[in-house]
């Protein structure tokens, strides 16, 4: 049934394909949680996209872009493609973006595939996505991409040992693998790889673990919220800073939680593609408009994520309008000005090549509130999961 | 010797939270049999309210933290007049379709009011410190979580078992009409009660936020935690939910400690194991 209902999508896509075009509009359907937990990333993506187009206006060439955003609710691989199916059948959009949940992103992976929708991921941050399709293109980061300049950093930092501490699934072990990888290549010492289940709420075990084998850093990765505030508050308390042992992370102290923190969050180092107060005229301009359009917006990586997404989308309707292969193999290898930096499409990944950045956390003299200062780049790098 | 302590240490402290966070349920899904599936949200309101008053209104923990107990009250009051007055005699599903309802509807309050990153408490420094126990050291925050509990734990006690209040309220609820016809307000006391439980509720999620940090989605992130310590600890019996939430926290410590890879399996075995030989719980009356 689910087959047939399947093939009959496809041709009604073929058909629709196969008329020449005449509409000049060109429609983007935006699957994102827009409700529920994750609604924050609807919230970011949205944002982003509107400040886009008050910036550039909703012409792309000679075509309007009009945006339909579904909301997906959470990690849910079959709404997300049912969502898919409709945007592509119902509204016969010609671009697909949002997935923030690698589920998500796979799932629509036949379907786009099937209907030569060019689709652009604003986070989902899995390596392998990309190879599911050749219509995909991702316009947020992949785990390896920031753990193994993390990795490198620490090393040339003098940091000989390490233990790791994962959340348990599937992001937290590619970002385990990335960074063991890495450091044991470079010469140092993984002392413990630790996996802490998703529903811990107390994480002194753990803490103290890693406390009484004395490593001189300990690498993280956590979902954002509550786990990352539970963790780092227990690593502070329990005097591992004191004793010496580094926090290093990616993307930890991201900017809509960052304020919880407190005082507790100054000092810790995290290897990321995006800060908010990355210096740069494109991204004060960004920041400006985001906070003139809505005032209590705050500007993230989800942010940019859809904010170079968008830009992507809007350079593919210039060059192809809505001729989906003809529109990826346009952008294919496009370089473009970003609020959190150069950024180049890598034509044999389609995930973008950027800078990643050595950050810190620290208490803003002016605004009085906790910013992720950049201390340098310490590499520019495309997808170094791709052939993990 | 040294890990021995350690776990009973974090599992004592991790033990006292789950209990501050769980007392109040006991009180209204425990002492009222309502099966108040909106505790949750009544925590949630007491740490939201701490949140605006220490961060936005810069107040200081110390007075902000009494203030939004009182205001997790305050809301309380009117809405047990509005819609708990009506949920005491539907039956359990019922009871408990309308009270997540409630629970919804709190989230989203709290959604639009303060949108739904991460409300932290600003605590005073010496909260923020910690206690040197000579092998390790504790944070001062869960010490007085400790004492909190102990605190709460010795006056609820007392309130039940030796106030002209507490012998009403367990008439009340063993026996509404009788208890009625004796002259004993039961509306009063039913309004009191929901109003404590709430206040308990707030009181667990202030105290409790430096490890389950307060959110919107708090209520449904924690609610089948709140709902264990209840549960094993059998419903009825305050004693049982302050037992049940310090045996768990010391099993969920050990098991972190000893067999991280098996995650959350034993803690759920436990669990399973004792409603397998006492499903009314650990000093439930059957």
């Amino acid at each position: 049934m689910k087959r047939a209902l399947l093939a009959g999508a496809a041709l009604a896509i073929a058909l629709v394909g196969a008329a020449p075009s005449m509409a000049d509009t060109i429609k983007v359907g935006v699957i994102a949680p827009f409700s529920g937990p994750f609604a924050i990333y609807g919230k970011q993506y949205s944002e982003a996209i509107g400040v886009y187009v008050a910036q550039h206006g909703k012409a792309a060439g000679d075509h309007t872009i009009e945006f339909i955003y579904k909301d997906v609710g959470g990690p849910n691989p079959d709404n997300s493609r049912a969502l898919a199916q409709e945007l592509l059948v119902k509204d016969q959009v010609d671009y697909l973006a949002g997935f923030t949940f690698t589920p998500n992103a796979l799932a629509v992976a036949p379907l786009i595939q099937q209907s030569q929708t060019p689709t652009v991921i604003f986070n989902a941050a899995t390596s392998v996505i990309t190879k599911e399709s050749d219509m995909f293109l991702r316009t947020s980061y992949t785990l390896w991409q920031v753990s193994v300049p993390m990795a490198k950093w620490a090393y040339e930092q003098g940091i000989r040992t390490v233990a790791t501490s994962v959340a348990d699934y599937g992001p937290g072990i590619d970002a385990e693998n990335a960074f063991k990888a890495a450091f044991e290549e470079a010469g140092g010492k993984v002392v413990d790889t630790i996996r802490m289940p998703l529903s811990t709420n107390d994480f002194t075990p753990f803490i103290q673990r890693i406390r009484d084998q004395k490593p001189d850093a300990l690498f993280a990765f956590l979902p954002g919220g509550p786990p990352t505030f539970g963790f780092t508050k227990t690593y502070n308390e329990n005097g591992l800073k004191a004793e010496g042992i580094r926090f290093l992370g990616t993307a930890e102290t991201e900017e809509v939680n960052l304020q919880g923190f407190g005082d507790d969050g100054i000092g810790l180092t995290t290897a990321y593609h995006y800060s908010a107060a990355h210096p740069s005229e494109l991204n004060e301009q960004f920041k400006a408009k985001l906070v003139e359009l809505y005032p209590d917006a705050i500007a993230n990586w989800a942010s940019v994520g859809a904010y170079d997404g968008t830009h992507l989308i809007y350079e593919m309707v210039k060059a192809a309008g809505s001729d989906g292969p003809a529109a990826v193999e346009a952008v294919k290898s496009l370089e473009w000005e970003s609020p959190r930096g150069p950024l180049a499409m890598d034509p044999e990944t389609r995930t973008v090549i950027q800078n990643v950045y050595i950050r810190q956390v620290e208490r803003d003299a002016d605004s009085g509130l906790l910013v992720n200062r950049e201390q340098g780049v310490i590499a520019t790098v495309g997808d170094l999961g791709w052939n993990k | 010797m040294s890990l021995f302590l350690n776990i009973l240490v974090d599992g004592l402290a991790y033990g006292m939270i789950l209990f501050m966070i769980a007392v109040g349920l006991s009180v209204t899904m425990g002492l009222m049999r309502v099966i108040n599936l909106a505790h949750g949200g009544f925590a949630l309101i007491g740490g939201a309210f701490a949140h605006w008053l220490t961060i936005k209104a810069g107040l200081s923990f110390w007075v902000a933290a009494p203030l939004a107990v009182l205001g997790t009250m305050a809301v309380a009051l009117p809405l047990e007049r509005l819609i708990y007055r009506r949920i005491y005699g539907f039956g359990e599903l019922q009871q408990v379709l309308a009270t997540i309802g409630l629970t919804f509807l709190m989230i989203a309050s709290i959604n639009l009011w303060l949108g739904s990153s991460l409300l932290a408490i600003k605590l005073p420094a010496v909260l923020q410190t910690s206690v040197d126990l000579g092998f390790r050291t504790l944070p001062m925050h869960r010490i007085v979580v400790i004492i909190a509990g102990l605190a709460v734990i010795a006056g609820l006690w007392l309130l039940m078992e030796r106030t002209r209040f507490g012998i009403r309220l367990r008439a009340a609820v063993d026996n509404r009409a009788t208890a009625s016809a004796l002259g004993i307000d039961t509306g009063v006391i039913y309004g009191v009660t929901v109003a404590l439980g709430a206040g308990l509720a707030a009181f667990g999620g202030v105290l409790g936020a430096e490890l389950l940090p307060i959110e919107a989605y708090y209520p449904l992130r924690y609610m089948v935690l709140f709902l264990i310590v209840v549960a094993v600890g059998g419903m009825g019996s305050i004693t049982g939910s302050f037992a049940a939430a310090i045996a768990l926290g010391v099993i969920d410590t050990a098991s972190r400690y000893l067999v991280p890879e098996y995650g959350t399996i034993f803690f759920f075995a436990c669990v399973l194991a004792v409603l397998a030989f006492r499903p009314q719980g650990l000093s439930g009356r059957a």
